[in-house]
């Protein structure tokens, strides 16, 4: 459960479970969170909750709703957010937290909804030109308007070093290539191509296509993602390369 | 032109970094055109019972149903109905299946999977799907999600309660609105595309888009579609890297040619 605890000048004056969908903030006694002080406005802000979500929105109040010092017009909340109406501070904190990395993997649940509303999707003839999302349009009307959410992931895990690779022959010789995106290739497409792929545990090389291996210190590294170590030679398409980390 | 010369596929399963059981299966009929992906949930090995009922059923079914004799003297818009037609009767009937099992079996109680299934044929692209497993497309190297969620997170988004780049930051994003096999009776929803010359479809469970954004999906679909062994292998590699905290499972279907059916011969003289 989740609750919100009000505080002026370091002294806690109330705390209120989120317990229900709409929890209102405002200077008006109808308020669920009063805030006795003109800076505050009748109406301030509500603070949404569905399941584990809670979002905090401004109601056009008059010197607007800050979140962790930034004026927010809408604001899904984190766990230790701290959210300012006037001069009032309002914690946002979840109880029972789980380790955090592996809560957003917490066991799937499924909620049903009893109308048959979400069954109504039936069979549809395709749309006959090739139209991009097309389906959104098939889609139950509660669902027609925004486009599909990119659950973007966890912040990209990247290595502890950075590493590049000298070219020592061919038309770029004496170059330095930097490592520094998640997959770089190499290579003549349709001939010979290699990627180098950087990840948390260190560098690798992999084959990507052509009948020809790369090769790491004179030998072939086969189909298998090879680790390179500091200094490490490879040839690539007839081109020669060395592998450094930055120190 | 042949669907197995046509279509390359790939596939991938990973329990992930923290789960020690694999809830996710993978059924291909490459001859076929069938990719049948799901992600089983319910306690003990109820999930990956549930998952692999719901996968083997439906591609074990639709390669019965989908055959020459059923597709005789059809024209293309009928030879799409009857995709949808059929892949809906097989979905429902794995519903069906995994709900009376969980009826019989106490230690299956409340199972149930999410799935998505693919149909190529034609030059196009039949989907059915039910919760939140995904069908991307990565197309003239942009990445575009096909099928939308069945979830609490995305009718928020819809809902404009949360914003789309903030998804990743919800915490109800396990619960899903729509399943196989919880209910008595169920549907997945049903669309079709058109089919592309060089079009790559990743199909890929939660455990994927979970870890690794879009953008970094998209990058190694482009950078590696040459060589789709490695692209799987790198992407379940991105997911685990990134803490790998459920199982990710993930098909590459890539279109080398078209595969449009030679039109039937015209009546008129």
């Amino acid at each position: 459960m989740a609750k919100l605890i009000l505080s002026f000048d370091g002294a806690m004056l109330k705390t209120v479970e989120l317990n229900k969908e709409r929890v209102t903030i405002g200077r008006r006694p109808d308020n669920d969170i009063q805030v006795d002080n003109l800076a505050v406005s009748g109406q301030h802000a509500v603070v949404t909750t569905v399941l584990n979500d809670s979002v905090i929105e401004d109601m056009h109040s008059t010197n607007g709703t800050m979140v962790n010092g930034s004026l927010v017009q809408k604001h899904l909340l984190q766990h230790g957010d701290t959210i300012e109406i006037g001069k009032h501070l309002i914690k946002y904190v979840v109880e029972n937290t789980v380790a955090a990395p592996y809560q957003d993997f917490a066991k799937t649940m499924v909620i049903r909804k009893p109308d048959a509303g979400m069954m109504a999707a039936a069979a549809h003839p395709a749309p006959a030109a090739p139209a991009p999302m097309q389906a959104a349009s098939a889609v139950p009307a509660a669902h027609a308007p925004a486009p599909a959410a990119p659950a973007a992931a966890a912040a990209a895990a990247t290595p502890a070093r950075e590493a590049g690779l000298q070219i020592l022959t061919g038309a770029n010789a004496g170059r330095v290539l930097e490592l520094n995106k998640s997959l770089t290739t190499l290579g003549k497409a349709g001939h010979q191509v290699a990627v180098f792929t950087r990840r948390p545990v260190g560098f690798f090389v992999t084959h990507v296509e052509g009948d020809v291996f790369p090769l790491v210190n004179g030998a072939p590294i086969g189909t298998q993602a090879h680790q390179l170590n500091d200094q490490d030679t490879i040839e690539i398409a007839g081109t020669k390369m060395s592998f450094f980390y930055k120190t | 032109m042949a669907l197995i010369e046509a279509l390359r596929m790939a596939s991938l399963s990973d329990p992930g970094m923290v789960r020690d059981l694999n809830e996710d299966c993978i059924e291909l009929r490459p001859e076929l055109g069938i990719a049948v992906l799901a992600d089983g949930m319910g306690g003990y090995n109820a999930g990956e019972v549930a998952s692999g009922m719901a996968v083997t059923l439906i591609a074990n079914g639709l390669s019965e149903a989908w055959n020459e004799d059923a597709l005789q003297g059809l024209d293309r818009p009928a030879v799409i109905e009857l995709s949808h037609k059929l892949l809906q009767q097989q979905v429902m009937g794995a519903n069906a299946a995994i709900f009376e099992a969980a009826r019989q079996e106490n230690s299956f109680e409340g199972m149930g999977t999410t799935l998505v299934a693919c149909l190529f044929h034609d030059d196009f692209v039949t989907v059915g799907h039910a919760g939140d497993s995904r069908l991307y497309r990565l197309r003239d190297d942009v990445l575009e999600q096909i099928t939308r969620d069945h979830s609490l997170l995305q009718e928020q988004i819809d809902s404009g309660m949360i914003k789309k780049e903030d998804a990743h930051l919800s915490n109800n994003r396990n619960f899903i609105t729509r399943a196989i096999g919880v209910a008595a009776e169920e549907q997945a929803e049903i669309h079709t595309y058109d089919v592309l010359e060089g079009d790559i479809y990743l199909l890929c469970t939660d455990g994927l888009f979970g870890m690794v954004s879009d953008e970094e999906i998209q990058i190694t679909l482009q950078t590696l579609k040459a060589n789709l062994e490695l692209a799987a292998d790198q992407l379940i590699q991105a997911a685990n890297d990134a803490g790998g905290s459920d199982n990710v499972s993930l098909v590459l279907v890539r279109v080398m040619k078209s595969f449009a059916q030679p039109s039937s011969a015209p009546l008129v003289q």
